[in-house]
């Protein structure tokens, strides 16, 4: 199979990558950084988070940088006044979204949401902060979902459905509502189709989804759904 | 020959092109026997004020009086007076009564059928609602039986789809619908012509058509009043389509709230297939079509492009990032082309009369015309059909005669709860695409709802909000997340604790929202929000400011201050 290149411009630097590559990772595979946080190496593109969104010189909408297949001619930007602007929003509104406090957090310095309003320059969340009283799930001999720490990127759905192909985790209702829930909104323990594989506390970038007992930086591997996959193309 | 026999005959034989147009003389010749035609309008708006009963009524009427062979009785879909209801016509002569009950239903037939004399105050009396109307989509409605697809092929029915197959190249019809310049009526306007030729020139099979019918805006009935008046419109929109496009197959996806309209379009279904004009080699020839019925559960944002795809697989009704368009890649990654039932309904006529026919109607940027359901505070509600390019004022005071009780006029909303409430120095606005998106509201799915003076704007922008927040999927941050921090600011301003900064955070933070969002629902959803802020910045001021709310209705809490007690 011939695979054709692609030259593109994003920020200023010409890059050429293969045809079929998203306008994210191009910018990956040459150094600039597009931060993002819904978006994993091998999973679906969902372009839910907004976080990746890049303007294109000559359109006047927005982009997922993660789910735009890069073009010849392309010119991206990543780094104007209003996206850096509305980043800072994104990340705020996900803070405030439901009850996300560091200090107490098993994902304490092993968050990236945490480490996104870091290095985003989010020192404070200028709406209203809710604080839900979701129950947290510690039923499951090893693996517990707290549910108000989840920020609903669907990486461990993904994760489940796709890479090990049980589909045990899933979404109910809708809108703020949303909720991870395991086989039919059962208890984890009473799960049939769950295998214990880890990879949704793998790749969860905040604590929602963890391992009892052992410290997150051991458990979290954000390369396991692409790791896994190349293995299987072997 | 009777249409029993009729039906009996087609019914066996497999129809070829050649037959639909002796069908349609049989028919009209069975059409002209009848001195009169009593239309029953038996739609989802007049069968609540019991127009089953009028029609059963008025079978038994022109059966006491001895008339049956003079005059023929039908059951039709909407007329079009959805306030009056239940709506009878009598042709010839287009004679419509008003609220008609099963005893003024035998004084009719007594008076108009059998001794000519029209029942004149039971006519409907305001000739200026239809005047400035034109019916192109909703031509046959009122006038056929929908369940009867005979009804449909005397009225010019399945015509274009024969000249289609007979005469034309799949880039013929292509060619004529770039000319017409009809554009998507689902809100977002995209030109029909380039999307079919988007889909044309994707070289994969299988090809899919999806028929949007998924109305979830409130205070809308627009499609859903046209399938249940001329389904046969749609399905042959589609088999056009699918013609010019070269699909496989097709699904018409439609609300689960809509049961009449589901019905109808079922046995409408049924009949087509049973007379060769859907499925295998249609009409003898080597065109295939098949179509199938898919039923939503109910949520909003299922009516979105790439959300409706996922429903029809069978998942969650979630929208997906564009690009891949659904033209390169929609249903089970396959070319799909996904079309609102009015763009399709429209089809037929452009192939019958041709493009430059359809050009010539409306205004020059946004041809051919639109259904609106006009509902709210005006003194003719009911679902309307007008050429593009005409004002607010003409709709709301010509067609609708403006707000009821001598109230003043206030706003208007236009295109449903993603919408944008317009004041009254906006009327004069004329009804397009551009138009429209420059004055911050939307075309959207054809709602104009109309707000008089008692009802209060801030009031008005919440309860949108409060729509939206209920309907959105929860998939992206901005409309998830955004529209919640914006419902929370309306509930604090109504408990009378706004601040005057709010009005500065709901700016922001909705043009926050209209930039990041992932799907239409959220890059629409602050509309109300900005255009009442725009519009009504007064409003704003007396609940956070005054701490007060001058008009009547409102679920503002008046704080009561210490020093009045």
């Amino acid at each position: 199979m011939t695979t054709k290149t692609v030259s593109l411009k994003i920020d200023g630097h010409d890059i050429s990558v293969q045809e079929g590559t998203s306008i994210l990772e191009a910018a990956i595979e040459n150094g600039i950084d597009i931060p993002h946080l819904c978006f994993l190496e091998g999973l679906t593109k969902t372009g839910a988070c907004r976080l990746c969104l890049v303007e294109l010189k000559g359109q006047a909408k927005l982009f997922a940088s993660c789910s735009t297949p890069v073009s010849d001619g392309m010119e991206v930007i990543t780094d104007s006044v209003k996206l850096k602007e509305y980043r800072k929003k994104t990340i705020q509104l996900l803070l405030s979204e439901r009850t996300h406090v560091c200090s107490v957090c098993v994902a304490n310095k092993n968050c990236e949401l945490q480490a996104l309003a870091d290095k985003l320059g989010v020192d404070h969340v200028a709406y209203e902060r809710e604080w839900t009283g979701e129950k947290v799930d510690s039923s499951h001999p090893f693996l517990v979902i707290d549910r108000n720490r989840c920020i609903l990127c669907t990486r461990c759905v993904r994760v489940c459905d796709e890479v090990e192909g049980v589909h045990a985790l899933d979404l109910k209702l809708r809108g703020k509502d949303s909720q991870i829930i395991v086989d039919f909104d059962d208890s984890w323990a009473n799960s049939t189709s769950c295998t214990s594989c880890r990879k949704c506390a793998k790749v969860c970038p905040v604590g929602a989804i963890y391992v009892e007992g052992e410290p997150l930086s051991q458990t979290k591997d954000r390369n396991i759904a692409n790791f896994v996959l190349s293995r299987r193309k072997k | 020959m009777s249409s029993k026999r009729l039906n009996f005959c087609w019914g066996v034989k497999k129809l070829k092109p050649a037959d639909i147009i002796h069908l349609a003389e049989t028919e009209l010749d069975a059409h002209r026997s009848y001195k009169y035609r009593i239309n029953v309008c038996c739609s989802s708006g007049c069968i609540p004020f019991g127009a089953l009963k009028v029609l059963k009524a008025f079978e038994e009427a022109v059966k006491e009086f001895g008339v049956q062979k003079e005059c023929k009785v039908a059951r039709t879909g909407c007329i079009g007076t959805c306030s009056v209801g239940p709506a009878v016509m009598v042709e010839p002569g287009d004679y419509l009564y008003q609220s008609v009950t099963p005893e003024k239903a035998r004084q009719i037939v007594r008076d108009h059928v059998v001794l000519g004399l029209p029942v004149k105050e039971m006519l409907y009396g305001n000739k200026a609602y239809f005047e400035k109307q034109h019916r192109l989509v909703m031509k046959n409605a009122g006038k056929i039986d929908p369940y009867r697809i005979e009804d449909y092929i005397a009225a010019g029915g399945y015509s274009a789809l024969v000249k289609c197959l007979l005469r034309m190249s799949p880039k013929e019809v292509i060619d004529e619908v770039w000319l017409s310049g009809l554009r998507g009526r689902g809100g977002a306007g995209f030109k029909t012509g380039q999307k079919w030729t988007f889909v044309a020139r994707a070289h994969r099979s299988p090809k899919y058509i999806v028929a949007n019918l998924d109305e979830g805006d409130p205070g809308v009935f627009a499609n859903r009043t046209l399938a249940e008046a001329d389904p046969h419109a749609i399905i042959e929109g589609m088999l056009i389509a699918a013609y010019a496009t070269e699909a496989n197959k097709g699904y018409i996806y439609i609300r689960a709230e809509y049961p009449l309209a589901v019905e109808t379009l079922k046995k409408a279904l049924d009949r087509a297939r049973a007379m060769n004009l859907v499925g295998q080699n249609i009409l003898e020839t080597n065109f295939s079509f098949d179509i199938e019925l898919r039923l939503g559960a109910g949520a909003f944002v299922a009516g979105e492009e790439t959300a409706i795809l996922a429903s029809v697989e069978g998942n969650r009704a979630n929208p997906r990032p564009r690009p891949p368009y659904p033209a390169a890649s929609g249903l089970w990654k396959s070319p799909t082309l996904i079309d609102n039932v009015e763009t399709l309904a429209n089809i037929p006529q452009i192939i019958s009369h041709g493009g430059l026919w359809f050009s010539k109607i409306g205004s020059p940027t946004c041809t051919g015309t639109k259904c609106f359901s006009l509902t709210g505070k005006v003194k003719n509600p009911g679902l309307i059909e007008i050429p593009m390019g005409i004002t607010l004022r003409e709709v709301i005071f010509d067609i609708g005669g403006g707000p009821p009780d001598n109230k003043k006029f206030k706003a208007v909303l236009v295109g449903g709860p993603s919408g944008g409430c317009l004041p009254e120095t906006m009327l004069d606005l004329p009804i397009d695409y551009e138009s429209l998106t420059k004055a911050g509201a939307i075309m959207g799915s054809g709602g104009i709802v109309v707000i008089d003076e008692d009802s209060c704007m801030v009031d008005t922008a919440k309860f949108f909000i409060d729509f939206c927040v209920d309907e959105s999927c929860g998939k992206c941050t901005p409309c998830r997340v955004g529209l919640h921090k914006i419902q929370e600011t309306y509930t604090r301003i109504m408990d009378g604790e706004g601040k005057p900064e709010d009005l500065d955070f709901l700016r922001s933070i909705s043009s926050y929202i209209q930039d990041a969002s992932l799907c239409g629902l959220g890059q629409t959803a602050p509309n109300p929000v900005l255009t009442t802020l725009r519009y009504f910045g007064k409003e704003y001021n007396e609940h956070i400011v005054d701490k007060k709310c001058v008009a009547g209705k409102c679920s503002f809490k008046h704080q009561v201050k210490e020093d009045e007690l």
